[in-house]
């Protein structure tokens, strides 16, 4: 395996050699990792004053939910976005130049978002494009991408990057995808929660990933899948589906998005009263909610999944410390500036992450115009990494990347509420996460 | 679950909706008989009732029942107060015009959403219900404010039945929706009535959000379905029938309620929506309505 360096001209900076720093990285502790990050300011330092002065910002176009259901999730990506943003160009920019970031609203609605992608591309040609979260979104914006051959990075943990199903310029760095996801904590949900199991899931795409490779993972792990109940995404009332979960379910497995969440859990509570199977949640339910709301008393003691624990845990990194101050949020997973306003914390850290990740891409490729060669370096040299190390960049733990995926793998972790507030009671490696690849991404033409 | 229970909690489920529905249905109903408008944003009305709930609730703080009474109070006062400016500063310059109405109120119905979203903001907020109890049931249990919705909502439909039949304003609205012209002969102030008829039909609405909202919670596209819900009971009932409304919105409850607990509340949805295509080719009038010849 050979590291491929592109256009080391060296008015640009010197290359960071990454492959075997990383590779070393991602089996040593996290202080020998923060050395080799720390380390990745000072080719910006000098580039900044190889650079001419007045190069023009690099564009970043931003596709935000700022209304329709996904604005509780866009309104956290736009603060992490513009933190990131705010972190990177105090520290040189991108290869010393600014980021200028343009934000489109698309309602998250897939006809707009392909909209928002061609603004970004024909009316503010910004380089690249990125944050959008549905996955209803993004599989309607990224075709439209792939036809203006403008890099986009979404940041949704959806399955369809990876899937194959989209284009060589979609990627999803940034944050883990659903199946990855599931593949690493089945075991230890199956082993610890129970074996007979009814999956609730929204009935759309993000719902299917869940039903489909849940019920393998519980299929293969020796588990039995005792019923599955979809439920339409407008839903607003839950009881009246809680009569199909078979009475031997012993773990009832539950995923939920949009504004009805609180209440599917406050009616399973009322339904169930004590007398309850096993709860395992992926925390998507209740993102943008207060586990301190009335009603939620009931998922005192049930377990959930997270990418990256919502309230602080003993154990936090100094690069979570760091983020959590950043994005502006309490140790009790709050909002600083409003006690009323929960963040969407095990999404939005994608956001940031992926933003560093087109960073350090733009400085390796030696990324410079959105022309056809330099947009082919970029893309070609992030197909071409393998490691993000954990560290101020990438907070969330470090990541595995899989060039003809176009898709991160990275850390899990399984929390239990206990007082109202989640605790950390599990964490899965990367190795756990990892699936047969369906797709090479690269053998797409550019 | 075996049948029996099975049914008991689809009847449970049914009554609740319907309850709620045909306090809201009555609303924008109320407004079809007298004005002979259509209002779009009648299911805005119904979330700014919900979203006021939330907010008087935290001005008092700790105590719910407290900050409920407030928002059954302060919710349906500046709905109506609302709807009042509205139809002094639209619905009145565009002289009720139905078509120009149902523009104008789309108009309205965005404006009412992105006024919340910006001022509230997008998250769905839950409000504590007032009075708080589990019943348990020997096969399942159920919220024991549930029940005291479709009381009160019960409450407020009777009560409001005898006033209209009862009070002078009441006379008023009969007699406007009859005939406005010989009304206004009689020295009914038909413009004023109007605008106190929109009013009050806001005010229906915002008081199902009141009561709906610990239910589930207050957010700015909660609107929605109610609105569609109403215009399902309000066409099947007869257009600006009262009774007609009322025994719609148990039909469409009952059946919603049960159709969905015992096969799917996509078929409920369904056969609602068939029902309204049915009813408008074979009785165009609404099921009580008076049949055009």
């Amino acid at each position: 395996m050979s590291k491929k360096i592109r256009d080391s001209d060296p008015a640009r900076g010197p290359q960071v050699t990454r492959r075997g720093l990383f590779k070393g990285a991602a089996t040593v502790a996290g202080a020998t990792v923060a050395g080799g990050l720390a380390g990745g300011y000072i080719p910006n330092a000098l580039t900044r004053q190889a650079l001419a002065q007045g190069d023009r910002p690099i564009k970043i176009g931003f596709q935000a939910h700022r209304t329709g259901i996904g604005a509780t999730y866009g309104r956290w990506y736009e603060r992490t976005t513009r933190a990131a943003v705010k972190l990177i160009n105090e520290s040189g920019g991108i290869a010393g130049r600014q980021i200028d970031l343009i934000i489109e609203d698309d309602g998250t609605d897939p006809k707009r978002g392909a909209e928002v992608v061609e603004k970004f591309a024909n009316l503010h040609k910004v380089d690249v494009a990125f944050g959008t979260l549905f996955s209803h979104v993004v599989v309607g914006s990224a075709p439209r991408a792939g036809e203006l051959k403008l890099p986009y990075f979404v940041v949704s943990e959806g399955y369809h990057v990876a899937s194959g199903k989209l284009n060589r310029y979609v990627f999803q760095p940034g944050i883990s995808d659903v199946r990855s996801q599931m593949t690493a904590i089945s075991g230890w949900v199956l082993n610890n929660l129970g074996k007979n199991v009814t999956i609730i899931y929204p009935d759309y795409a993000f719902g299917y990933d869940h039903r489909d490779f849940f019920g393998a993972a519980v299929k293969a792990g020796g588990g039995k899948v005792n019923a599955l109940i979809p439920i339409p995404p407008t839903e607003s009332s839950f009881t009246r589906y809680f009569p199909r979960i078979p009475k031997d379910t012993d773990l009832l497995y539950h995923v939920m998005v949009g504004p009805g969440v609180l209440t599917f859990v406050k009616e399973l509570g009322e339904h169930f009263g004590s007398n309850r199977p096993n709860l395992f949640g992926f925390i998507d339910s209740l993102e943008g909610a207060d586990l301190g709301s009335p009603g939620l008393e009931f998922l005192e003691g049930t377990h959930f999944w997270e990418a990256i624990p919502r309230y602080a845990q003993p154990d936090d990194t100094r690069y979570q410390k760091i983020y959590r101050k950043a994005v502006g949020v309490t140790d009790d997973a709050k909002s600083v500036a409003d006690a009323k306003d929960t963040p969407t914390y095990s999404h939005m850290f994608g956001c940031w992450e992926t933003l560093f990740i087109i960073k350090r891409m733009m400085e390796q490729s030696g990324y410079r115009e959105s022309t056809a060669g330099d947009k082919a370096n970029f893309i070609e040299t992030l197909e071409n990494a393998h490691w993000f190390n954990e560290g101020i960049e990438h907070p969330q733990g470090p990541k595995q990347f899989n060039g003809k995926t176009h898709q991160s793998y990275a850390r899990q972790n399984i929390s239990k509420v206990v007082n109202r507030r989640l605790t950390r009671v599990h964490q899965t490696e990367i190795a756990d996460s990892l699936y047969e690849p369906e797709a090479d991404y690269t053998k797409m033409p550019l | 679950m075996d049948f029996g229970p099975y049914l008991f909690l689809a009847l449970l489920e049914g009554m609740v909706t319907a309850f709620v529905l045909a306090l809201t249905a009555l609303g924008l109903s109320l407004v079809f008989g007298v004005l002979r408008i259509v209002n779009i944003a009648h299911g805005e009305f119904f979330m700014l009732g919900a979203v006021l709930a939330w907010w008087s609730v935290s001005l008092v703080g700790d105590l719910p029942l407290v900050g409920f009474i407030l928002a059954l109070l302060i919710g349906p006062l500046i709905v109506g107060g609302i709807a009042i400016a509205t139809d002094w500063l639209i619905l009145r310059r565009i002289n009720y015009n139905p078509e120009s109405t149902i523009v104008a109120t789309i108009g309205l119905l965005y404006i009412i959403q992105q006024a919340v979203l910006t001022l509230y903001g997008p998250d769905a907020r839950p409000v504590p219900a007032p009075i708080y109890f589990r019943i348990d049931f020997p096969w399942f249990g159920y919220s024991g404010y549930k029940l005291i919705v479709a009381g009160m909502s019960g409450l407020l439909i009777l009560a409001s039945w005898i006033a209209l039949s009862r009070s002078k304003l009441g006379l008023y609205m009969r007699a406007t929706q009859l005939n406005e012209e010989m009304a206004q002969a009689f020295g009914v102030p038909v413009r004023r009535i109007y605008a106190l008829v929109f009013a009050v039909g806001a005010m229906f609405a915002a008081v199902a959000g009141v009561l709906v909202v610990p239910i589930r919670q207050a957010d700015y596209l909660m609107g929605l379905e109610p609105l569609l819900l109403s215009f399902i009971v309000v066409i099947i009932g007869g257009l600006g029938n009262l009774k007609g409304t009322l025994v719609a919105a148990f039909l469409i409850g009952l059946t919603d309620g049960i159709i969905s607990v015992m096969i799917s509340p996509t078929l409920a949805k369904i056969l609602a929506t068939l029902l309204v295509a049915l009813v408008l080719a074979v009785r165009p009038g609404g099921l009580f309505g008076e049949q055009e010849a």
